[in-house]
């Protein structure tokens, strides 16, 4: 080889590691020291399934307002239901073996969001203290619904300039130092907001007093990483609409592997794929089939 | 296409005589000339394409002005991928893999034998990126903010998405200096025919590298859908099965849509690039036969690896049986024994049964084997419209091939000038 491909492969070589470099994954700050991220205590216990937090919730988000009646429930509670681009949370009954439980279902507030990660343009956001946020400049490629393992976010199909829509944990309210909206009228005291330290504590400090009452897990604690709805259960989680099978790896983490590979194959392949050319060019004669511009070797050492 | 048909040795030579564009406005006169229909339009393939193709305009419209939902698609929030990620882009895009493969085999391999069908396989890719990643525009919900992976600050640089998209774009120039030297040569501009062949090496190896990486992150795309892929798909190493399954999906359609083109543009071929054209075939089919049955037994692996041997035992597991061995293993061997004895009749076979095999795959990752568990009531199908659309999409991009391989030097031996310059 001669000096000039030599340059050429280390040109070519240095260009793809600093280009390289912005490609490799960063792990995400950890919070500034003083903040925390907040969540939701949810006893399944003490919920009576009134359903006034979706009521609650759709006041605050311009939501159309559900019909709580009491008849209405009945009807309404009959069969599980999935939050909707509508409805950031709604409560599900199920029979168990100890009878009826009611859950109210919305955003877990993952500490590592799948679909944080998975968003091409940081329409959705980790905010710094917790709430998982979507803002107006996605680009709705709803990959975001592919990466939740709980299929939480919502996508308006039938607008023209539809959103992605789901519970952001009040962001709006926290930041003027109020509750969630489903929090302040839930008659019950089912649903405690906190930091996640307090709110954990709070659980953990539940399930120690009350020994029989509770199925001695708290759902959300590890679960994809560890989630800031926290949930407690008199039953175990199966039989109140909960999969078992969601492992405790953060969701982002499933796609490091790649990530990590990227800035490999871009370093690598064309380094290699330039000495592959290089290396099978013939010496002799092949002026003609050369590209034009590049000269040729002969007598160029 | 009964145009073709007329047209002789002499108008082609004609043709390769390079037209005198000094200005702007000669460049439009040449165009205008350019744009004339040669033939009869009247052809089978028009009369049946073109209402398919308007139709589809006037769905784009309806789709832009009242959204995605129905009658308009079937997506839904279990299915929020359907026909158009699955099958226009991702699939697509997978086809359109041949590109890379080849350009690796001529300018890295310096493997000569190849080089008749280069340049149309370029082409193919080109416009494959150029209409199936742009079908992308059709189907995310705010496609007024799709240029914001590429500008502002707000770039989701961790998200395997922005490097789909950014790969996407910049393959597309990258294939489109590749294509160029064919473009100087139809409008005859010497000085920028010398400049971009200059550029092919560097832009063949910047395509290749870009293609590893997006045909591979498609595939990626879908690793944080572990809880609702089946087992028997699901694996860590889903973008390594996109990577290698891009590689015969991308040959196999080079050899079908190859087929096709060397029987409608007979006419431009030499009689030495016809003699070629069977030992290209040959070829390609030991290359695909070869990594197909590699990417087998990497499944099989991957299966027993991922402790689901379990579930071919079961439905979907049939289902599972039926893409491995119908659609993978079959074409495989019959590969193998149409290279064997040089059977270009079972190799075309072969193509054809692979491309339904791809597309198998793809869609299964996308909406048949994602949310497998969802009762049959709330599956998703593609309406008619989405259909519609699809072909629409495909057919107008067949036209814009067709126009260009019939005026451009892309199937048919380049000017004598360009030919003194050397390798294109």
């Amino acid at each position: 080889m001669d000096r000039r491909d030599f340059l050429k492969i280390m040109g070519s070589g240095f260009a793809s590691i600093a280009g390289a470099d912005l490609l490799i994954p960063k792990r995400p700050l950890a919070s500034t020291p003083g903040t925390e991220f907040y969540g939701i205590l949810v006893d399944t216990t003490r919920c009576i399934g009134c359903r006034r937090c979706e009521l609650g919730c759709a006041e605050v988000n311009g939501l159309p307002l559900p019909d709580i009646s009491e008849s209405t429930n009945q009807t309404v509670l009959k069969t599980p239901r999935k939050t909707t681009d509508r409805q950031y949370t709604i409560i599900n009954k199920y029979e168990t073996s100890e009878g009826p439980i009611y859950v109210p279902k919305r955003c877990m507030h993952c500490n590592q969001p799948g679909c944080v990660a998975a968003c091409p343009v940081k329409a959705m956001r980790k905010r710094e203290q917790g709430h998982v946020t979507w803002d107006v400049n996605c680009i709705g490629c709803r990959l975001c619904m592919i990466s939740c393992p709980f299929d939480i976010p919502k996508h308006e199909y039938s607008k023209a300039f539809p959103r992605i829509q789901k519970c952001n944990l009040c962001w709006d309210r926290f930041n003027q130092g109020q509750l969630p909206g489903c929090v302040e009228v839930c008659p019950t005291q089912a649903l405690m907001f906190g930091t996640r330290r307090q709110i954990l504590e709070e659980g953990k400090r539940r399930i120690a007093a009350n020994p029989g009452k509770y199925v001695d897990h708290i759902y959300g604690e590890y679960e994809v990483g560890g989630t800031s709805h926290l949930y407690l259960s008199a039953v175990p989680f199966e039989q109140i609409g909960f999969r078992n099978d969601l492992g405790t790896v953060p969701y982002p983490e499933y796609s490091t592997g790649f990530l990590y590979a990227v800035p490999f194959i871009f370093v690598l392949w064309p380094i290699a794929m330039l000495g592959m050319n290089r290396g099978t060019k013939k010496e002799n004669g092949e002026e003609k089939e050369e590209h034009h511009g590049e000269e040729t070797d002969k007598g160029k050492h | 296409m009964a145009g073709e048909k007329l047209e002789t040795v002499a108008v082609a030579a004609e043709k390769a005589e390079s037209p005198k564009i000094k200005s702007f406005g000669d460049f439009i006169d040449f165009l205008k000339k350019e744009l004339k229909p040669e033939g009869s339009i009247a052809t089978p393939f028009n009369i049946i394409s073109l209402p398919i193709m308007l139709l589809g305009y006037v769905f784009i419209v309806l789709r832009l002005a009242s959204g995605l939902g129905k009658p308009i698609t079937n997506l839904s929030q279990q299915y929020p991928w359907g026909l158009w990620i699955g099958f226009d882009v991702v699939t697509g895009v997978a086809f359109a893999g041949g590109a890379y493969v080849l350009c690796f085999i001529v300018y890295i391999l310096r493997a000569e034998k190849y080089h008749p069908i280069i340049r149309a396989t370029v082409l193919n890719g080109f416009l494959a990126y150029l209409f199936y990643a742009g079908a992308i525009v059709l189907d995310i919900g705010r496609w007024w903010n799709i240029y914001n992976p590429m500008v502002g600050n707000n770039f989701g640089v961790n998200a395997v998405m922005f490097l789909v998209a950014w790969h996407f774009f910049l393959y597309m120039l990258a294939e489109l200096v590749e294509f160029s030297p064919a473009i100087a040569e139809w409008l005859g501009a010497r000085k920028a025919r010398k400049i971009l062949g200059a550029m092919t090496l560097g832009a063949v190896i910047f395509g290749i590298t870009l293609s590893t990486l997006h045909q591979s992150g498609l595939g990626a795309l879908m690793m944080m859908a572990k809880s609702k892929i089946h087992p028997l798909w699901y694996t860590e190493f889903i973008p390594i099965l996109y990577f290698v399954s891009s590689i015969f999906a991308g040959l196999s359609l080079v050899i079908f849509e190859g087929s096709i083109s060397h029987k409608v543009f007979a006419y431009q071929l030499d009689e030495h690039h016809k003699e070629q054209y069977n030992d290209i075939l040959v070829g390609l089919s030991r290359i695909c036969a070869v990594v197909m049955f590699g990417y087998f037994f990497l499944k099989i692996l991957l299966v027993v690896h991922g402790h689901a041997v379990k579930y071919i035992n079961t439905p979907m597991g049939y289902w599972w049986l039926l893409e491995m061995i119908g659609f993978v293993l079959v074409p495989c061997f019959a590969f193998l024994r149409g290279a064997q004895r040089e059977d270009t009749a079972l190799i075309k076979f072969a193509a054809i049964i692979t491309m339904i095999g791809i597309i198998l795959n793809r869609l299964n990752y996308t909406f048949i084997a994602y949310n497998w568990y969802v009762p049959l009531s709330e599956k998703y199908w593609p309406t008619p419209i989405e259909l519609t659309v699809t072909a629409s999409i495909i057919l107008t991009e067949i036209w814009v091939f067709r126009w260009m391989v019939r005026r451009m030097p892309v199937l048919r031996e380049p000017p004598a000038w360009a030919k003194a310059m050397g390798h294109d």
